[in-house]
């Protein structure tokens, strides 16, 4: 069936048990962004030490896809540097952008590959990319 | 008694068409855009076949023709809500109707107009169209905006009515059917209590024209606006009515040719209502279409389709009321209720549901469906919608509930 290319199991996993949810108490900076056509959010927390992330956490509302997303994108950029991690995140966007016709670099995205589906579905695509742009955008100003 | 429409739904040829999965298509989304019959897909198209032509220009046969099918739809759109001809202003949208509404009773030369510290009550169950054009104008003007509750089952809540709409309140600003909840709200008792403190009253009929039969003169309204491509018509074509003095005191709010009396290189004067309202070439091969539209609900009955509509939500309540972890979100009771229907599914984000659905064919609304506040008032993301018009029937409902039951097992909700 279609949706189980979209609702791949380590999906649904991430989705009931998510990664690195729930705000810290510390961090160098906190963002908050959301999805206007949807109405999910994310605010995420931010730390990074001599150009490397040291920790994020997240915290929202959202579909499954988005919280999926949230969660695998918190586990694969902790303890990247910063340019790995936009190596990362550039790979992630370009899997987001196939239309279905990639199946993502496992050895760079790992988990991040149960998104290619994703990319069938237009209207999904901003869900999966909520969390990474959080991200891009609060490591861009810490970085400033 | 239940009406059989059965025989209307080869009229629309969308339902040809297979959507996802194979699936032959469940259309329970009219309440975003309705789907059209070829008759309205004729007459948009048979428009520009046959007599295309800017109208109310042109000394040839094409204008005057191409003018005649325009004004001959004014004068349907002002039968088919109880109104006067002069009295209908096609715009593109029912939003741009509000927002031309505003705008010109923003403007201090309009010979009615909104003042600092005037007060300007909206509900709480705004549509976006019908809550931020008021925001903007209040900021414009120094006004003030406040607005009615609603209860927790979905209905306005009046029990504070007169603390809201008191002797500053300029004009009061609601929806005939919320978009969310379904509920229909009592629009003669809140008319009456404006026209009690002498204050204009905005109707937003997008959710209540398309489905039931409405007189502006019952209603005891000053404007009511609706659109086109809810009511079986085409997109790019709205309605903004207003009552003739009314419209005659208000400035216009988009300048150009054709809403002009006089020009010269230092001004220029106005037409009189409508065309002052309706600057440049308008959409007429929509409004063309919005009259076959019109023809087609009329000669099905208002009633009919109302009657149709009650049926499909008795038959969806009783069926989600059956469902464990569906909640409705609105009055579980048919009283004053349209057929627009909100529930959660608890465990499951509403997109995820609406995603399980298409899978089966079934297209649904998901999300805060443009009434934000109304959503985080209720602590809510959103919520799964399903609305209906003449194309809908039994089977779609069984369809919809026997989907809900794949959500839950697909995301693996118990209970």
């Amino acid at each position: 069936m279609e949706l189980d290319s979209l609702y791949q199991e380590v999906i649904l996993d991430h989705y009931r048990t998510p990664h690195h949810k729930g705000l810290t108490s510390e961090s160098d900076i906190q963002v908050h962004h959301n999805n206007p056509s949807c109405g999910d959010e994310v605010t995420l927390n931010l730390s990074m030490r001599d150009g490397k992330i040291v920790d994020i956490s997240w915290d929202g509302v959202g579909c499954s896809i988005s919280i999926a997303s949230a969660s695998v994108m918190s586990d694969l950029l902790i303890g990247k540097s910063y340019d790995q991690a936009n190596v990362i995140l550039q790979a992630f966007v370009e899997l987001m952008q196939s239309k279905g016709k990639s199946t993502g670099d496992e050895v760079l995205l790992e988990d991040g590959v149960a998104f290619a589906g994703v990319s069938k579905f237009p209207a999904r695509i901003k869900c999966a990319l909520l969390g990474w742009m959080a991200f891009k955008d609060a490591a861009a100003q810490v970085m400033e | 008694m239940s009406i059989d429409l059965s025989g209307y739904k080869k009229d629309f040829p969308i339902f040809e068409r297979k959507v996802r999965g194979g699936n032959s298509l469940v259309y329970l989304d009219s309440g975003a855009t309705s789907q059209k019959p070829d008759s309205v897909i004729e007459a948009e198209s048979n428009f520009y076949r046959t007599i295309n032509a800017a109208v109310h220009r042109g000394a040839h046969l094409l204008a005057e023709e191409a003018s005649e099918s325009y004004e001959a739809a004014r004068s349907n759109v002002a039968k088919f809500i109880g109104a006067h001809d002069n009295e209908v202003v096609f715009t593109k949208s029912a939003t741009e109707s509000l927002n031309v509404i505003a705008y010109a009773l923003g403007n201090p030369q309009s010979e009615v107009h909104i003042k600092s510290g005037d007060h300007i009550v909206v509900t709480e169950m705004e549509h976006h169209a019908n809550l931020i054009p008021w925001q903007q104008l209040a900021k414009r003007t120094g006004a003030i905006l406040s607005w009615l509750s609603f209860t927790e089952d979905g209905r306005i809540d009046l029990s504070n009515i007169d603390e809201i709409i008191t002797t500053k309140t300029k004009l009061v600003a609601i929806t005939h059917q919320s978009n969310v909840f379904g509920t229909i709200l009592p629009i003669q008792e809140i008319s009456k209590a404006a026209k009690a403190v002498g204050a204009l009253v905005v109707l937003d009929a997008c959710q209540s024209a398309p489905h039931f039969s409405i007189d502006v003169k019952e209603l005891n309204v000053d404007f009511l606006v609706f659109s086109g491509h809810k009511a079986l018509g085409p997109t790019g074509i709205g309605i903004l009515w207003g009552k003739y003095e009314l419209l005659e005191k208000l400035e216009p709010a988009i300048f150009g040719g054709s809403m002009v009396d006089s020009v010269t290189m230092q001004g220029a004067t106005w037409s009189s209502a409508p065309r002052k309202f309706e600057a440049g070439v308008p959409n007429m091969a929509q409004a063309v279409g919005l009259s076959a539209a019109i023809d087609y609900l009329t000669n099905i009955g208002m009633d009919n389709i109302s009657s149709h509509e009650h049926e499909l939500t008795k038959k969806l309540l009783a069926g989600l009321s059956g469902i464990s972890g569906v909640k409705v979100i609105g009055p579980l009771d048919l009283k004053d209720r349209g057929g627009v229907v909100s529930f959660t599914v608890e465990g499951v984000h509403p997109h995820d549901v609406g995603q399980v659905l298409d899978q089966y064919g079934i297209a649904v609304r998901t999300g805060h469906h443009c009434a934000w506040p109304l959503m985080r008032k209720l602590k809510l993301v959103g919520t799964t919608r399903a609305s209906f018009h003449i194309y809908n029937d039994a089977h779609d409902i069984d369809r919809l509930l026997s989907g809900i039951e794949k959500v839950k097992s697909y995301f693996k909700v118990s209970k």
